[in-house]
């Protein structure tokens, strides 16, 4: 297999102009003529199922959820990110596409971020008109604010819930056209499998979660925009629901899996209570804006906060990033910060446990408690109604949690995947933010993909490819839906004395002790061990109760558990192969004399992207080689 | 903790559902409401029960899947709380537990604490947008907005969709989830265009979905996790009425040949 990425030719700053105005077109008329399977409804799903039904195409979109406005791009608090320059303060579409391309660590395609940066501007524009509230100054223009780990002002927010504001906007558009019978949407509609015939995406397989019913879905095209797997880790920061499986069912068809082991680990989460936790809980990065991070000096310290003089406390982050201080980036917080925990220095009940302090004492003397209200009054609120802990009082206890996965799969410049017709955008795509992704770009490259890329590249495939008419009553379907089915048929079947959920536990427990925010060679080779036994053990011995023909959550667990444990194997591989470290990847074996991340960028500067070979077979590695033109490769320094 | 808990247990829509009463242990004051039902179903599949269907994603306070009666109040007892966020040192030890779904004709049982709210949907399909197609925009600063008018269609803007509003209504009244959507689009400049099409069309399928009316209880506005004012509904009533007893004057349809 040979991974071509499609990058047109000509300099960086004019490569999408020109490819925009080389690609085929569609015939308005012949648009309606094809149908397109969108897979997921938030920001780039919505998107791009709202933009192509505009276009003319006949678009069918599937969701789990209840409905597609529940989508987790929904939580997303901070902001997105766009090279308006409203602020006079410098910035242009060169900075932020080099400052994601460094905040990538210099794993990320240059002529996609580049183009990413290039149509932030739009998303702004759109936003905007579809009736986003986007927070305004005094005169009526919008508002922007800082964000982590640059020097620009240009993020643009709807007070903490920009995530959901923005996908209102797109769920909003795509109601239109939902209404208008362009788009025919199916909620609370699972896709297990990928249908290719002829080498190319062909359509769906879905189970009915209500009735249980299994049907198959024929399209000239598949668009997969169903998010990241941080829930491999069991806890995270992601809705419960999130999961592997479209994107892995369709590696298990032929597309290659790119950079999986890229995962992110968010500093600022609220830690673990008890062993009943079902989920972790992210606070906003902005508190790294005044809070200071410390624990105590002597391991196992047991007095409350208040009570620790000033002189036995390691504000540990001031301490190594004299410049940064309390706001290094987002990998290197949060592994500092498990590295005092595991010294034993970590704080929590009884001392010793999985949390740093987050303390607001210096900043409520110094700009007085109603400012911190004003800044910071509804995350304060909702860390109380979390914790029952003030933190005026109390300072606040904060860990890293899974948040975000950089890895997906691998797709070219026009967003398609190694399956011709099959395209992955939004976090289910590896593309633009390489090793690790900046704060508020998220939601910018899910809007960019589902609103301005897509569009026009899915069309150049149709016309170019022309695919023959094919409905479900194909055989190939007829296949594939009996292997669904039988999948089915196996989990129910299996009548051990596990619960899923346990098995889900302890699959998340192996992945953050062994490939979590910092790895190594041993650990990696046990680790694959360990899942395929538990990958036996889970088939044999799991319960998962009820029929398969109901609204059965047991069943919807059981079969992202069953992808999880496939999925989490390639992981480890990816980690144990990538002998450098890069942004989120951490491998100790690879690191400078001071603990910071030691890049290998001579024989690690590409992107690795995975072919499946079979469950429990070690994965087949292609190699997309990263050339930089536009930017030389520096070693990120934070000191 | 000891917890009772009377959870209202319904095999399908079409079939009767029941108070099913189960006692708990080992429930600590640290779990959510949603993590104390994951530890109940851990226990029923354990002994090959059927555990208990809730819906539920984000667990943030921010999706609106989650929602249940809890003691006859959406949401439970803490104010501007969902389900997810609730924890169960709000409640005392030994605590009674009545938990239902919530009860409107428009939201049909589906299983257990699972309800259909598809009506929501279809009435944001009646015109609860701004046509705006993608490409089309013009640049963003192009149009001001008063900060006091963008900050009042934020607080609109910030309904999560649950349905507690309508649980919470004596009537099951759909009216400040409308109203919430109406005023959010209707206050920006955005939104005038088709102001008039929009509050006739949202609330005709309100009618059709078959929520009640809105005779003032106020109870929504109590339930709403999202604080939302029933001041809303006034602005709805206001849109909703000048457009048709006042509505503007029309162009006549163009019918000739091209």
């Amino acid at each position: 297999m040979e991974l071509r990425s499609h990058v047109p030719g000509g300099p960086l700053e004019a490569k999408w102009e020109r490819h925009r105005s080389e690609i085929k077109l569609v015939n308005p008329a012949n648009k309606l003529k094809h149908h397109i399977i969108v897979v997921g409804s938030g920001l780039a799903g919505a998107a791009a199922a709202a933009s192509l039904a505009e276009l003319g195409y006949r678009v069918s979109c599937f969701c789990f959820q209840d409905s597609a406005r529940r989508a987790h791009s929904i939580a997303a608090q901070g902001g997105i990110n766009a090279a308006k320059n409203y602020q006079n303060d410098g910035d242009s579409v060169f900075r932020l596409f080099y400052d994601t391309i460094k905040g990538g660590d210099f794993r990320a395609r240059e002529a996609n971020v580049y183009r990413l940066a290039e149509v932030s501007a739009s998303i702004i524009d759109q936003c905007t008109a579809q009736g986003v509230p986007f927070a305004r100054e005094y005169g009526g223009l919008l508002a922007n604010r800082s964000f982590g780990g640059v020097q620009v002002s240009r993020t643009f927010y709807a007070r903490g819930q920009t995530g959901q504001q923005l996908l209102l906007g797109a769920y909003q558009a795509l109601s239109r056209q939902i209404g208008s019978g362009t788009v025919q949407m199916n909620p609370r509609a699972e896709m297990l499998d990928l249908v290719v015939i002829d080498g190319r995406a062909r359509g769906i397989i879905v189970r009915d979660l209500v009735t249980g019913a299994v049907s198959a879905h024929a399209g000239d095209a598949v668009v997969l925009a169903t998010g990241g797997y941080s829930n491999v880790y069991y806890l995270s920061t992601n809705a419960k629901g999130c999961n592997v499986t479209a994107i892995w069912r369709a590696h298990k068809r032929g597309a290659t899996f790119a950079n999986p082991c890229f995962t992110q680990i968010h500093p600022t989460c609220i830690p673990q209570t008890g062993p009943h936790q079902s989920k972790l809980t992210l606070m906003s990065e902005s508190l790294r804006n005044d809070g200071r991070i410390w624990v105590p000096k002597k391991k196992g310290d047991t007095r409350p906060p208040h009570q620790i003089p000033e002189e036995e406390r390691d504000y540990f982050l001031e301490r190594l990033y004299p410049s940064y201080g309390n706001l290094a980036p987002r990998d290197i917080a949060s592994r500092r910060a498990k590295e005092v925990c595991d010294e034993g220095r970590g704080v929590g009940p009884g001392g010793g446990g999985h949390g740093v302090y987050l303390d607001f004492r210096d900043a409520i003397a110094r700009l007085g408690r109603r400012a911190i209200v004003e800044r910071y009054g509804n995350l304060f609120e909702m860390y109380q109604r979390i914790t029952g802990e003030d933190p005026f009082q109390v300072p606040m206890r904060i860990y890293p949690a899974p948040h975000y996965t950089m890895g997906g799969l691998w797709v070219d410049y026009n967003l398609m995947t190694t399956i011709d017709g099959l395209y992955a955008i939004g976090e289910a795509n590896f593309s633009d933010h390489g090793a690790n992704r900046l704060g508020a770009s998220a939601l910018m490259q899910g809007l960019a993909d589902g609103y301005f890329i897509l569009p026009y590249t899915i069309g150049d495939y149709l016309a170019q490819a022309k695919p023959v008419k094919v409905d479900a009553e194909h055989p190939a379907f007829r296949e594939v839906q009996k292997d669904v089915a039988e999948r089915v048929r196996r989990l129910l079947a299996a009548s051990g004395g596990k619960t899923v959920d346990a098995f889900h536990r302890e699959l998340g427990r192996v992945m953050w002790d062994k490939c979590g925010m910092s790895r190594n060679g041993a650990g990696l080779k046990e680790a694959i061990g360990r899942i395929g036994a538990l990958r036996d053990e889970f088939w044999n011995d799991v319960y998962v109760g009820g029929k398969g023909e109901e609204l059965n959550q047991s069943l919807e667990h059981a079969g992202r558990v069953a992808d999880f444990f496939e999925f989490a194997e390639l992981m480890c591989h990816d980690a144990l192969h990538r002998e450098e470290s890069c942004g989120c990847h951490f491998r100790e074996e690879y690191q400078t004399p001071e603990g910071e991340a030691k890049r290998d960028d001579e024989r690690f500067g590409y992107v690795a992207a995975w072919e499946f070979t079979g469950v429990g077979k070690e994965p087949l590695l292609h190699k997309e080689p990263l050339a930089f033109e536009a930017v030389h490769l520096a070693q990120r320094s934070y000191k | 903790m000891r917890v009772t808990l009377h959870v209202w247990r319904q095999p399908g829509p079409a079939l009767a559902g029941v108070f099913v009463r189960y006692d708990m242990t080992d429930v600590s004051p640290d779990m959510s409401f949603l993590e104390m039902l994951d530890v109940l179903n851990q226990h029923l599949l354990a002994r090959k029960d059927d555990p208990i269907a809730f819906d539920h994603d984000c667990r943030e306070g921010i999706c609106g899947a989650c929602g249940m009666v809890i003691n006859g109040r959406p949401h439970g007892p803490q104010r501007a709380t969902t389900t997810c966020q609730l924890h169960m040192r709000s409640f005392p030890d030994g605590t009674e537990l009545w938990i239902e779904p919530w009860r409107a004709r428009a939201f049909p049982v589906i299983k257990d604490l699972v309800v259909d709210r598809g009506a929501f949907d279809r009435i944001i399909q009646a015109g609860g947008f701004i046509t705006a197609r993608t490409g089309s925009a013009p640049e963003a600063n192009s149009l001001l907005v008063p900060k006091r008018d963008a900050d009042l269609a934020m607080d609109a803007a910030a309904c999560i969709g649950c349905g507690a509003c309508v649980a919470a209504c004596p009537n099951a009244s759909a009216m400040l989830f409308v109203a919430a959507k109406v005023s959010h689009l209707g206050l920006l400049p955005q939104g005038q265009p088709e102001r008039d099409t929009r509050v006739v069309g949202m609330v005709a399928r309100m009618d059709a979905e078959g929520f009640g009316a809105c005779s003032n209880h106020g109870e929504c506005m109590t339930a709403c996790p999202k604080e939302i004012s029933i001041d809303f509904i006034a602005q709805l009533n206001r849109d909703y009425w000048t457009t048709r007893l006042a509505p503007k004057p029309r162009a006549k349809e163009f019918t000739g040949a091209a």
